[in-house]
């Protein structure tokens, strides 16, 4: 990978976007950070705070259109200057489909404007269960990170996919086999930006404080602003980060702040190969619109651990919605929806299916953390959701989960004649219900274990 | 005269909650100044006995709580039930959870 690096400057770079395609990156700012010579345009595509559908589906969180929007504004930023991209976390959840993905985006994007012809590398992170069971067979602990049990064969049996997240270490393999452009698997946000100053020879400590910092691209700034391009600067000594829409400042107070997002600990980040402590960080305004941060301490692990996201189906769902005005009823909302549970019982059973109530107006939020809870509003919204081995019963639970409330029996309702507001008299198919399986970290030999890299070509 | 105690928005300037992963929700409380994040500091409003009263919680599901000097920031960590998105959560991403701490009343500081 060639990097346009300047005499007495450090290694330049830009950042439009802290999620690529889930809302589409703002042009502006991005022109600017252009026209501010970086020599590398890189972020991250990928996120578990989508929850466990996407990755358990194997879809997407984002449209297509997005997606490609992005992409393309990078590499045609980006590639007639001969600057390197990186992209990491392909398509919302880092799967292999979603970089296969994203590869066919570079390489239409790419044929469509006729850029002269470039290295694309990619590399796959997902893992197969019986890789997982492999390791464990051979007495390897998947420890749960914290708040999680270590992973049981059973728990790995409901596991439908599973992906690692990458350190620096693919990226790196890929720049040496000569990549222009990378697409990255599911990876640490913070590696897509340290793996190229890792391997330009800046200090490893400095290099993942770089990652972390950029990753979110203007989240760093202020005023808030999401989507707007940041420009970032390593060098022996420091990390310096640029906001690039002028009406933004990359501020002590912003940067600083922006450490904590995010994370449990604002002190630490964890990745394949150890962690960095963030304690002794010096925060200083250098211009009006950077940061410069010095201070943070890289910690190699002393055993080689690789975080795994998994996600199981629950089963098919359909969802339901209701309203509540009477205030009697509204006071009431629990027995309403505990008939409703009572006749689905009487049809089918108390196992075998689940059936939900969030009660907007009251908790449906928050649940049993909301402290008003016993202060509701004036009406009420409930979003009933049934799931089930098969579409057929989770509709049928979810009809009856919903259309009894019509008949609950409260004893001094005046309205006789339906306890309920119906928007609609049908329920709706959603996406199947998954649940997070896998928040653990496996043993690894080699930190490029479990991932595979690829070349292609794409260009004119 | 002055009232005896302010809410929390009126004083922080940041007052915002995210998942920390799949398990967690954090909470961040980004003050202005270093005199406003001393004030609340000292007055407990936001200690680890306080916050957990707020959400109904028991000690041990609070599994952070810093003082964040360099961001004039108190951070706390709780973890969630069940995973995010697991069926009910009305908060896939945990951008909601801070509502709570809005209005949390602040003693005003001895003589203003």
């Amino acid at each position: 990978m060639k990097t346009a690096t300047l005499p007495n400057r450090g290694l330049r770079i830009l950042c439009p976007n802290g999620h690529l395609g889930f809302a589409p990156s703002r042009r502006g700012s991005f022109d600017h950070g252009i026209e501010a010579s970086p020599d590398i345009v890189a972020c991250d595509s990928g996120s578990c705070d989508i929850g466990p559908v996407p990755l358990g589906m194997d879809g997407t969180a984002s449209p297509l259109s997005w997606q490609r929007h992005d992409v393309e504004m990078m590499l045609l930023g980006a590639r007639p200057r001969g600057l390197p991209v990186i992209i990491g976390s392909a398509g919302d959840t880092g799967t292999d489909s979603r970089v296969d993905r994203f590869v066919d985006l570079v390489q239409d994007i790419a044929r469509e404007h006729k850029l002269p012809r470039f290295k694309l590398g990619y590399f796959y992170s997902e893992v197969s269960r019986e890789t997982v069971r492999a390791k464990m067979a051979a007495g390897g602990t998947i420890a749960g990170l914290p708040g999680r049990a270590d992973l049981t064969d059973a728990e790995l049996d409901a596991t439908d996919r599973i992906v690692a997240v990458a350190g620096v270490h693919p990226y790196i393999k890929l720049m040496d086999m000569g990549a222009d452009v990378i697409i990255g698997g599911r990876s640490s946000d913070c590696a897509i930006f340290a793996a190229p100053a890792i391997r330009k020879g800046y200090p490893e400590a400095l290099a993942y404080y770089f990652g972390k910092v950029m990753e979110c691209a203007s989240f760093c700034a202020e005023p808030y602003g999401g989507k707007e391009s940041i420009l970032g600067e390593i060098t022996m000594d420091d990390v310096r980060v640029t906001a690039m829409l002028p009406e933004q400042r990359c501020t002590v107070a912003s940067v600083a702040g922006h450490a904590m997002y995010e994370r449990a600990n604002p002190y630490y980040e964890h990745f394949v190969g150890g962690h960095i402590d963030m304690r002794d960080c010096v925060y200083e305004q250098l211009d009006e619109r950077t940061t410069r941060v010095t201070g943070p301490r890289y910690v190699p692990a002393t055993d080689l651990r690789v975080k795994l996201e998994g996600s199981g189906k629950v089963g098919e769902r359909y969802v339901g919605l209701v309203g509540i005005r009477d205030p009697y009823t509204v006071q009431r909302v629990d027995e309403v929806i505990a008939w409703a549970r009572r006749m689905v019982q009487e049809r089918f059973g108390s196992e075998g299916y689940q059936l939900s109530y969030n009660v907007y107006g009251r908790d449906g939020v928050m649940g049993m953390l909301e402290p008003l809870r016993d202060k509701p509003g004036h009406e009420l919204c409930v979003v009933v959701q049934a799931v089930a081995p098969t579409r057929e019963m989770a509709e049928e639970i979810c009809i009856m989960g919903t259309r009894q409330m019509f008949y609950a029996r409260l004893p001094d309702v005046k309205g006789t004649a339906g306890g309920v507001a119906f928007l609609l008299d049908e329920v709706m198919p959603a996406s199947p219900a998954y649940r997070w399986t896998l928040n653990h970290t496996m043993p690894i030999d080699d930190p490029m274990e479990p991932f595979r890299v690829h070349m292609t070509k794409a260009g004119v | 005269m002055s009232p005896a105690s302010r809410p929390l928005s009126a004083i922080a300037k940041t007052i915002r909650s995210k998942n920390a992963g799949v398990d967690h929700i954090t909470f961040d409380v980004i003050f202005p100044d270093r005199t406003s994040y001393d004030h609340v500091r000292a007055s407990g409003a936001l200690s680890p006995a306080a916050v957990c009263r707020v959400f109904g919680i028991a000690r041990t599901r609070l599994t952070d709580h810093v003082e964040f000097d360099p961001a004039f920031a108190i951070k706390f960590t709780i973890a969630r039930e069940s995973g995010s998105g697991t069926l009910g959560d009305g908060d896939l991403f945990g951008s909601q959870h801070y509502a709570p701490l809005i209005d949390i009343q602040i003693p005003e500081p001895a003589g203003n």
